[in-house]
């Protein structure tokens, strides 16, 4: 029993009720929300201390033994990921303050925000597959919500988009976790492991298996199922799209990191060689639409295909340094995917367009965004340095030692193509003579306060890739619970 | 357009039938632990009985007579769930552990009060809270 478990969960959700209260008044709104990130990132770098001195940690909510309650488990995984979620909201929301218009701050954003959380970080600490079902709804509702707030033409058009993919995608969750019950007769995440070994992951499973990589790939964005992304991505604004681009298609990857590494992990050479075509099919795809947009927010959004693919490939090889690689890689892209779209966003504000052929010599007239972006735009593509080297390093490296050759230099060439993407949103908005850019009066507000977010995630990140081999010791523990179920499931049911 | 017309018959019924839907409600609220009920569905017969006065009188009669504001009530129900959550962190219990114990009441003699009822209560005002705010929002809108 540790109660300190639910408190990443509990604390958005308290503070997103008592924002409620405080709905008209914006000022005791950002305080209260600004206070709650805080505590937040506090309790989640503890949470990780604990689970590294400790082991895993279990809360049994309700005091109901493990296969019979709802077990909240919090192993390594899960506890870096909370940790750079609540890294990510605290900055931000910094951001929102001066960009979220005060329109949408009244009408509920910052609550709104923090159910999104609640969501978010439930998804990764529960250990329940129907609890799981659950907190993939409070962030669907949480982000339709978002995506929708402000209600202009295009938000509702994407929000139809979104919300008809997601009901659908939803639906297919309760009838795979149905089936599964059917087969398993359990909810509980360790439980259900424990009995897919003993019988041995018949066919059936193995079409349960598939079943979920189809719902969470959905929610994740792979290959063929990542067409309403890029849509749908595009409408909110800044600060709300680095949430989603940073969190929500995270989340369905680290589900089907959890699924796939802890209950269906008996037929490999079927479930995970199709795991891998979808990968390196959603590299590809990634890589397509990386070039072909203009659009700085475009451009950026594809890169998040492209780094699920990657992700999705490591997890694919399964082995040992693939799944580290990939688990290093997921904590590198949140922070610098959110840094890159809150980037954007001060440049969208700048120029009045998001098309780079419009921009021009930015570095003229703010040098540190320049080369804020320059940096987050290397370490995207994976510069040694910075953060995301050693993730890509270790993900190639055990797909080569796997044997699977010519993913690992799909992966490598997709490096290349990624660095071209955002280096040609470098040179063409950065560099060239300055250019006059018509805004109007009340959009020419100060920017120089938003600096302050994207400084902290970058400085975050930069710490990241020198600290590499520090971070690495946590990856590793993380890695071991997921490569050895049954660390997982002892630690679950030890009591029961 | 708006005609008015005479609901004498409507209006009169709904003064009556109102107040039986409402006891139900409640019966059944407090029913749920041992019989088919509960707060969900407590919560919405007792909108399903707020709704009847609003279609045999109107948004603003409705408004005088119950001065809520639905959103609070949801966030007021919340609080209800969730403290009573929280509450069992305080006796080092794990989250959401409830505890019940018999009294000898005056009124209704050997009972047992459980703090379930208060979640359960966070939930009937959620229900009531969320479907009036949804209806009302529809019926103002033009």
């Amino acid at each position: 029993m540790n109660n300190f478990v639910i408190l990443p969960i509990l604390i958005p959700l308290l503070t997103g009720i008592f924002l409620i209260f405080l709905a008209r008044k914006v000022n005791a709104q950002r305080v209260v929300s600004l206070i709650s990130a805080i505590i937040s990132i506090v309790i989640a770098f503890s949470l990780v201390i604990e689970v590294k001195t400790d082991g895993i940690q279990v809360l049994q909510a309700s005091n109901w033994a493990a296969p019979f309650g709802i077990s909240i488990v919090a192993d390594m995984l899960s506890a870096l990921l909370v940790l750079v979620t609540s890294i990510i909201v605290f900055t931000v929301l910094i951001y929102s303050f001066k960009h979220i218009d005060a329109d949408r701050e009244k009408f509920f954003y910052y609550s709104l925000v923090q159910f999104l959380i609640v969501g978010v970080n439930g998804a990764f600490l529960t250990g329940d597959i129907f609890n799981l079902f659950v907190f993939f709804e409070v962030m669907l509702m949480s982000s339709y919500v978002l995506l929708v707030i402000g209600g202009t033409k295009i938000q509702l058009r994407e929000t139809i988009k979104y919300l008809l993919v997601n009901v659908i995608a939803s639906a297919l969750f309760v009838v795979a976790v149905a089936l599964l019950y059917s087969v398993v007769g359990t909810l509980n995440i360790a439980d259900i492991s424990q009995r897919i070994a003993e019988i041995e992951q018949p066919g059936i499973i193995t079409v349960i298996a598939i079943l979920f990589l189809i719902v969470f790939g959905l929610k994740g964005a792979i290959f063929p199922l990542y067409v309403w992304m890029p849509g749908s991505y595009y409408a909110p604004p800044i600060p709300i799209l680095a949430l989603f681009g940073a969190l929500l298609t995270k989340v369905g990857i680290y589900s089907i990191l959890r699924t796939f590494t802890t209950l269906f992990y008996h037929q490999p050479e079927y479930t995970h060689s199709i795991m891998m075509y979808l990968a390196i099919l959603t590299i590809i795809f990634g890589c397509i639409g990386v070039m072909a947009y203009m659009d700085v927010k475009k451009i950026i959004i594809y890169n998040i295909v492209v780094a699920i693919g990657v992700i999705l490939f490591g997890i694919s090889v399964m082995n040992t340094e693939a799944i580290a690689g990939s688990v290093m890689y997921t904590l590198h892209d949140m922070l610098i995917k959110s840094a890159l779209f809150l980037l954007i966003g001060i440049m969208i504000a700048k120029t009045g367009t998001s098309n780079i052929k419009r921009m021009g010599g930015l570095i003229h007239q703010s040098p540190l965004l320049g080369w804020l972006f320059f940096i987050a735009a290397i370490s995207l593509a994976g510069v040694p340095p910075f953060s995301g080297f050693a993730g890509k390093l270790m993900i190639i490296q055990g797909a080569f030692e796997g044997g699977h050759y010519a993913g690992g230099l799909i992966v490598l060439f997709s490096s290349l193509i990624v660095l071209y993407s955002v280096m040609r949103i470098f040179i063409f908005a950065f560099w060239g003579e300055k250019k006059e850019y018509n805004l109007a009066t009340e959009q020419k507000k100060d920017n120089r306060f938003l600096m302050l977010p994207i400084g902290i995630l970058i400085a975050v990140s930069i710490a990241y890739g020198i600290g590499t081999e520090a971070v690495y010791t946590y990856v590793s523990d993380a890695v071991q619970v997921l490569m050895n179920p049954s660390d997982y499931i002892q630690a679950v049911l030890k009591e029961g | 357009m708006k005609t008015k017309t005479n609901d004498l018959i409507l209006q009169t019924v709904t003064k009556v039938a109102t107040f039986v839907i409402v006891l139900f409600s409640i019966h059944i609220f407090f029913a749920g632990h041992y019989t088919p009920g509960g707060g969900f569905i407590g919560g919405l017969m007792t909108s399903s009985a707020i709704i009847l006065l609003l279609l045999a009188f109107d948004l603003k009669t409705v408004k005088a007579i119950l001065p809520i504001n639905y959103l609070l009530l949801v966030a007021v129900g919340l609080v209800f769930s969730v403290g009573t959550g929280v509450g069992a962190l305080f006796f080092d219990a794990p989250f959401l552990t409830h505890a019940f114990q018999y009294f000898d009441l005056p009124l209704f003699g050997h009972t047992s009060l459980h703090t379930a009822v208060l979640f359960d209560t966070g939930v009937y005002l959620v229900v009531i809270g969320v479907t009036m705010t949804i209806i009302q929002t529809i019926g103002e809108s033009e």
